[in-house]
């Protein structure tokens, strides 16, 4: 346009597309090339070939008891995160921009935990949930009751999805507060005069407009929990009790780089990518039928 | 008149909406507080009364920490890793958007679209080959080695920041420049950077922040002690010393005190620059 000597594009260009290059696009090519391919090692011992064995990584899917937990753990965790995460967070904006004080004191405190890091408020849950000694049994000493094993298989994923859903629900409050203070006050005043109550008003004014703003929540908010991996693992290495805990991220993590099965690490890491491809696009049909929104 | 407005606002309604959002603002900030007053006191005591402010105040978990478990060490490691990140990242993503907002080219329309379309994959989708090129390249437990991938991995993200940024900036103060004879490259350091601070800011925040809490890449490219940024260290420590709670404490509260301070004074900026992405679509 302004410009009228091309070279300076490539100066200007290349450094960071060939980072890209090499270290996203290429990468993602390998990941898939190396999912069709027995890996015994990381590295190729000079001479050796790795033996193909084409879609096998792939039926093992269907079979690997182990992975049928971490999907269903993860779509679980999609749905919790729709309900809980952002629910509560609209349930909060709304609230926040209803009250007159204090708006930029919730603003604060309510997204303070997305700027700790996750390996830390994991740490952090781990010390509430211990047998011995942990806070939520002193709780319970305190009120003359048994102590509780709060990661036991029959409550271990809900305990672990706890941290996950509250500790990101600020995020949301504060994208969906934002797209409310969006909407213009004329539209409020007109349905009061009206006679349209507080109450309604939300459902017929605030939720409407709000459309595309909680479209792109859900799509984080799906994409995101797709990829958890450090609140499960600080809380639980390795999916325990039984890799009942396990998410795709964590069984990915586990399969390839504890047990050293890098081909299938691989398989299950363009699992999540499809995974992730299927659900936003998926997101994007239902709820976001209008392109203007 | 006024009276009655002022009876209005004292609604059973507002008093409710009020004490759910003090309780939720007690749920955020009670876990830190806890860890933060636990952190004081020996071990005995955390697993007995955590509730209590410190019978014995003691300094005993941090000397323990310091000298033992290397967090100071571990602190310079992180700073290096997201430093290097966060000044890699806003040099090229700069860089690369000034190119594709200010030129015209062959194959714009591809990259532009490869740079969107590298959102959608995310790090456990190329960590693995990542990991085998660090073998390959010697680079496996130095920081280099978590610094390459992240700055990738972030590129993509700032690079549509600082587009949609440079979009919304007038071409005349360029232009001028530019017919005075200034070169590209000093429109671009004395003119561009300027006007880009605050997209500048807000990448910058999301960048060092996710690769300082990033422990995906961390546990898998680091696995000598001395080199272990924060995340990594504090993952070793719970699974070496995961009982000894004063201790835990100490640690959990080490990682997230700097955060803190640099959250009190910057918040405006932190939550802009997280929220940035999303509401960019």
């Amino acid at each position: 346009m302004l410009y009228k000597k091309k070279w300076p594009l490539l100066i200007f260009l290349l450094p960071g597309f060939l980072m890209m290059l090499i270290f996203l696009y290429l990468p993602f090519i390998d990941n898939i090339r190396n999912s069709l391919y027995d890996m015994t090692s990381i590295v190729k011992m000079p001479g050796q070939e790795f033996k193909y064995i084409g879609l096998d990584n792939y039926k093992y899917l269907f079979e690997d008891p182990k992975i049928r937990i971490s999907i269903i753990n993860s779509l679980k965790m999609m749905g919790l995160t729709i309900v809980f995460q952002i629910g509560i967070a609209l349930i909060l904006a709304i609230m926040v921009d209803s009250v007159k004080h204090g708006q930029q004191f919730f603003r604060i405190v309510y997204f303070f935990p997305i700027v700790i890091s996750a390996t830390a408020i994991g740490l952090v849950f781990q010390l509430f949930y211990n047998y011995k000694g942990g806070m939520l049994n002193q709780v319970m000493a305190f009120l003359g009751k048994e102590p509780i094993n709060w990661l036991a298989p029959s409550m271990a994923f809900i305990m672990i999805s706890i941290p996950i859903l509250w500790s990101y629900v600020g995020f949301y409050f504060v994208i969906l507060l934002t797209g409310i203070n969006g909407i213009s006050h004329e539209v409020y005043e007109a349905a009061s005069i009206d006679g349209c109550s507080r109450f309604k008003q939300i459902f017929y004014i605030t939720l409407p407009l709000l459309r595309g703003v909680i479209c792109t929540c859900v799509t984080l908010g799906v994409t995101g929990a797709l990829k958890v991996f450090d609140i499960p693992w600080a809380i639980v290495p390795k999916g325990a009790p039984q890799g009942l805990t396990h998410f795709l991220g964590t069984y990915m993590y586990e399969q390839t780089f504890t047990i050293g099965n890098f081909d299938y690490g691989s398989t299950i890491a363009l699992l999540m990518v499809v995974f992730g491809i299927v659900v936003s696009w998926l997101v994007n049909k239902i709820i976001k039928p209008d392109d203007n929104l | 008149m006024s009276v009655k407005v002022k009876k209005k606002k004292l609604s059973i309604g507002r008093v409710i909406t009020y004490m759910i959002l003090i309780i939720w603002a007690i749920t955020t900030i009670f876990p830190f507080v806890w860890v933060i007053n636990n952190s004081f006191k020996p071990s005995r005591e955390v697993v007995n009364s955590s509730f209590s402010p410190p019978k014995e105040f003691t300094l005993a978990n941090y000397e323990n920490a310091f000298e033992k478990q290397n967090v100071l060490t571990s602190y310079y490691n992180s700073l290096i890793i997201s430093g290097s990140v966060t000044i890699a990242v806003l040099t090229l993503s700069s860089m690369m958007a000034f190119a594709m907002t200010r030129y015209n080219f062959r194959g714009r329309g591809l990259i532009n679209s490869l740079i969107i379309s590298s959102l959608m994959f995310p790090a456990f989708s190329t960590i693995i080959p990542v990991f085998k090129m660090m073998v390959e390249a010697n680079l496996l437990n130095k920081s280099l080695s978590v610094i390459l991938p992240q700055v990738a991995g972030n590129l993509s993200f700032s690079t549509i920041v600082m587009m949609g940024f440079l979009r919304g900036i007038p071409l005349e103060m360029e232009e001028a420049a530019y017919m005075e004879g200034a070169g590209v490259k000093l429109v671009f350091t004395k003119i561009i950077i300027p006007l880009l601070r605050p997209a500048l800011s807000t990448v910058a925040i999301f960048c060092f922040l996710w690769s300082y809490n990033d422990l995906f890449t961390q546990l898998i490219m680091i696995r000598r002690r001395v080199k272990y940024p924060i995340s990594a260290l504090l993952i070793e420590i719970s699974s070496k010393y995961g009982k000894d709670f004063g201790l835990m404490a100490a640690a959990v509260t080490l990682i997230i005190v700097p955060v803190l301070i640099v959250y009190i004074f910057l918040q405006k900026n932190i939550i802009k620059g997280l929220t940035a992405g999303a509401i960019k679509g």
